[in-house]
């Protein structure tokens, strides 16, 4: 099954929506909570940044018997010291996104932690494309 | 402890109508959504002074259902239609973060144990 969704970048106060929908399809399809949990977490956290520090973009779910794929595509800057990013505490958030409270340097990290599969591809000026994975099993 | 003892303790005022007889084990005050995002959560309450409709979102993401909006910070009609949608208690309190957060400790409640593994 597929599930495709729209990240609109112009209401940062209302980003979110896509993984607060998702979690209600995998409710209902009797995922377990733990893994509803963690991917929650980890789509939201890639949701906010794709509102935050790009300009929205696509996400497109993929859920098999064994696992569960998140991919989460934008045209945004791109990352251009990624190893950085992927470490506790960098940001580059702006003032407004600080506002929200976000901004503290832990999404990625956070994504990492909460995906059993983390894969980052991102080339400046071009995008980036987060594909996350989470065991069913 | 009970979300309606939370109430009680904190002489909260209560802006939606979601069940109070909830169970709370552990609670967080916290403004920085990242860091709500970054810790575990487990049936906690979260006392707050981020209003904003992110703050909600983000409940909803960690499992929060209990929020308490400290120093009476008066929350917008979107934020509690947003909050009941949610199933999130949503309440609000006169007493500082800090306060807030010594009563409900003098109580009995305490904090998760935060685990840094990134
Ligand atoms: N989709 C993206 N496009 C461009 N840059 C990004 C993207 N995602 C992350 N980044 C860059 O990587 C940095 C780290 O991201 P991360 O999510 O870890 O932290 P943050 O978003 O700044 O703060 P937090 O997630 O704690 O609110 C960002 O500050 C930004 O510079
Ligand atoms: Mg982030």
């Amino acid at each position: 099954m597929t599930f495709d969704y729209i990240v609109d970048p112009t209401e940062p106060e209302r980003a979110g929506r896509a993984s607060t929908k998702f979690k209600g399809v995998l409710k209902e399809l009797g995922v377990s909570p733990k893994v509803i949990r963690a991917l929650s977490i980890a789509m939201y956290e890639g949701e906010i940044n794709m509102v935050i520090h790009a300009n929205g973009g696509n996400i497109h779910c993929e859920v098999d018997a064994d696992k569960i794929r998140v991919i989460m595509k934008d045209s945004g800057p791109g990352i251009p010291e990624l190893d950085k990013a992927m470490k506790p505490g960098w940001s580059t958030a702006s003032t407004q996104a600080r506002e929200l409270g976000f901004g503290a340097g832990m999404g990625l990290p956070n994504i990492k932690k909460w995906s059993d599969n983390l894969v980052v591809e991102t080339e400046v000026g071009v995008g980036t494309t987060l594909t996350m994975e989470f065991n069913l099993t | 402890m009970k979300a309606s003892e939370i109430c009680s303790i904190l002489d909260a005022k209560v802006f939606n109508e979601i069940d109070e007889d909830l169970e709370i084990d552990s609670g967080c005050g916290c403004d920085l959504m990242s860091d709500v995002l970054a810790f575990n959560h487990n049936n906690n309450v979260l006392l707050t002074g981020a209003v904003n409709p992110q703050m909600i979102r983000t409940c909803e993401v960690v499992d929060t259902h209990v929020v308490v909006l400290v120093r009476d910070k008066q929350p917008s009609e979107e934020i509690i239609s947003l909050a009941t949608d949610a199933d999130i208690l949503l309440l609000g309190t006169h007493y500082s973060m800090f306060e807030a957060c010594g009563h409900l400790y003098e109580a009995g409640l305490r904090g998760e144990e935060i685990q840094n593994d990134f």
